[in-house]
């Protein structure tokens, strides 16, 4: 049985630098896969490329049996893939609300509507016509995280929900994966915050450079191997 | 009175600038794009309804009615084969591919028409007015101008606010990546932009050369006052654009009314005191209230 998911080989080039080398992984319906890596391991770079925002230079993204490696990303949001993107990439003109209605533009069927999306987060209701850069970060990251929800996506790509946001803000966001696992989406995400990584993931994968150092469910793995694939001490000492 | 009279012929005029500028601003608002040949396209839709009107006998209204469509059609054509690949090498090559096509329908009209100003007759409605006292009298044709123009620019308004590809387009000129995060094709967004600037500079021009008349180069003298109205409004603003324009026709009417010479001047010396007093414009984009 093939994952909903599948990273093949990917490499994807950012101008001189090679960010991501030859990099596979699966995401399963209902699971949650973390990628985690230190500044610049190409966290984001591998999310953009899985979302449609950047071409690979080799390797491919599978998503259900389909070949979506040449599609640009509105196609590939049709198909089922949501990024909430790094530093959440609001409208900044318009509405919470509205914000929130670009969602449902290429909508797949599926649970998430407006007052589902508001059951989740009860402010959001009250406050749905201000200004979206009004908001504070961890509000802008709700909004981000329900924009995409709104699309009823088969696999949702989060990177770093936790970017700037106070400890008890970015709890109350992640509260809200298990609801969006339960419905089947995959999900994967990245962070820097190694423990909460750690905390909200069915398997992780530790980046370095571009390459998979470390991989394995969160139990498996001790906190001196993922020190060590975060921080690449061995590469240095070798 | 005949000072009561300037005023009001230029705000008369200035629902007709706006009208001609808010393609112009919606543009600029969503690619980035300063289309040179703005202008020019008016002046092509004008000349080729004088045309259809010569051939086929049908009236202005007619002429509109399938010109306007067209034009939106041909801006959707124009966006997609021409321009979307321009801006996609940064902000020059578009510049340089509206120019380009300025000159080529300047000198196409040359060609085909002459040199010779051409008037589109509205029908009756051109000789009646409304006379309001011994020296006031507004032209029912210019007071129709007026109305088409708020219409149109509170319809689009409306669109962009309440229409999900309205909404998408206002989204997209915002992040246009973040807008293809959500499934919208920004190759598609920016052609329907350019349908809806099409449309309305076609619909313009038509006015333009039914209140007058037009010339093969009058386009880059219409550009200007495109430009001055939505700089004079605020950018990014539709009731700024009309407001821009009824400045503008105010000024160039009151100014014209103390000395002919001096209609023109009045304009442009408008547009540089507003671009150095209040450089955002009379009404720029307020914050959303949806
Ligand atoms: N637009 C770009 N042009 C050129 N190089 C880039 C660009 N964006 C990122 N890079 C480089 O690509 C590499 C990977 O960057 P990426 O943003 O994927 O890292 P990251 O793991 O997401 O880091 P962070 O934790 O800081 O978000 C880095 O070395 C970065 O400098
Ligand atoms: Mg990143």
């Amino acid at each position: 049985m093939s994952a909903l998911l599948e990273v093949r080989g990917l490499s994807v080039r950012r101008g001189q630098l090679l960010a991501l080398r030859d990099l596979s992984l699966a995401v399963e319906a209902g699971r949650v896969v973390a990628v985690i890596g230190a500044n610049g391991a190409g966290k984001s770079t591998l999310l953009e490329a899985v979302a449609g925002l950047l071409r690979p230079e080799r390797g491919g993204v599978v998503l259900d049996g389909t070949e979506v490696t040449a599609l640009p990303a509105h196609r590939r949001l049709r198909l089922g893939i949501a990024l909430v993107p790094e530093g959440r990439r609001l409208f900044p003109s318009l509405s919470v609300r509205e914000n929130l209605l670009t969602g449902q533009y290429r909508r797949r069927p599926g649970p998430w509507d407006l007052p589902a999306v508001y059951a989740l987060f009860p402010w959001m209701a009250d406050r749905a016509a201000q200004r979206a850069s009004a908001l504070s970060g961890g509000e802008q990251q709700a909004v981000a995280l329900g924009r995409a929800l709104l699309a009823n996506p088969r696999v949702l790509l989060l990177d770093e929900l936790s970017l700037g946001l106070a400890p008890a803000v970015v709890a109350t966001v992640y509260r809200t994966l298990p609801q969006v696992v339960a419905q089947g989406t995959g999900v994967l995400l990245v962070e820097q915050d190694v423990s909460l990584a750690l905390r909200r993931a069915d398997e992780v994968h530790c980046l370095l450079e571009g390459r998979v150092e470390l991989s394995g469910s969160p139990a498996d793995l001790s906190a001196r191997q993922i020190e060590t694939a975060y921080f690449g001490i061995r590469r240095e000492s070798a | 009175m005949i000072w009561v009279d300037a005023v009001l012929q230029g705000v008369l005029v200035g629902g007709l600038y706006a009208l001609f500028a808010c393609g112009l601003s919606l543009m600029f608002g969503v690619m980035r794009i300063v289309n040179l040949a703005h202008g020019d396209f008016a002046v092509l839709a004008a000349f080729l309804a004088y045309s259809l009107i010569s051939a086929s006998g049908v009236n202005l209204l007619y002429a509109a009615l399938l010109t306007v469509p067209v034009f939106a059609g041909f801006g959707y054509l124009v966006q997609r084969g021409l321009l979307n690949r321009a801006i996609s090498s940064g902000p020059l090559p578009p510049l340089l591919a509206t120019f380009g096509l300025s000159v080529v329908i300047q000198n196409s009209l040359l060609q085909g028409y002459t040199a010779d100003s051409r008037a589109l007759d509205p029908g009756r409605i051109g000789t009646a007015s409304l006379r309001l006292s011994g020296q006031i009298s507004l032209s029912y044709l210019e007071l129709l101008i007026l109305g088409l123009a708020v219409l149109v620019l509170g319809g689009l308004e409306l669109y962009l606010r309440r229409n999900r590809t309205g909404r998408m387009l206002r989204a997209a000129a915002d992040d246009r990546d973040a807008a293809s995060l959500v499934g919208g094709d920004p190759r598609h967004l920016y052609g329907v932009a350019t349908a809806i600037a099409f449309g309305t500079l076609a619909l313009a021009g038509l006015l333009f050369a039914a209140r007058s008349s037009v010339a093969p180069s009058s386009g880059p003298s219409e550009l200007l006052f495109g430009f001055e109205a939505v700089v004079i409004g605020g950018l990014g603003s539709l009731w700024g654009t009309l407001l821009g324009g009824i400045a503008l026709g105010i000024a160039q009417n009151v100014a014209g009314q103390a000395d002919p010479a001096y209609t023109l001047l009045a304009g442009h010396l408008l547009f540089l005191l507003v671009l150095i007093l209040r450089p955002e414009g009379l009404l720029p984009r307020r914050s959303v209230t949806a």
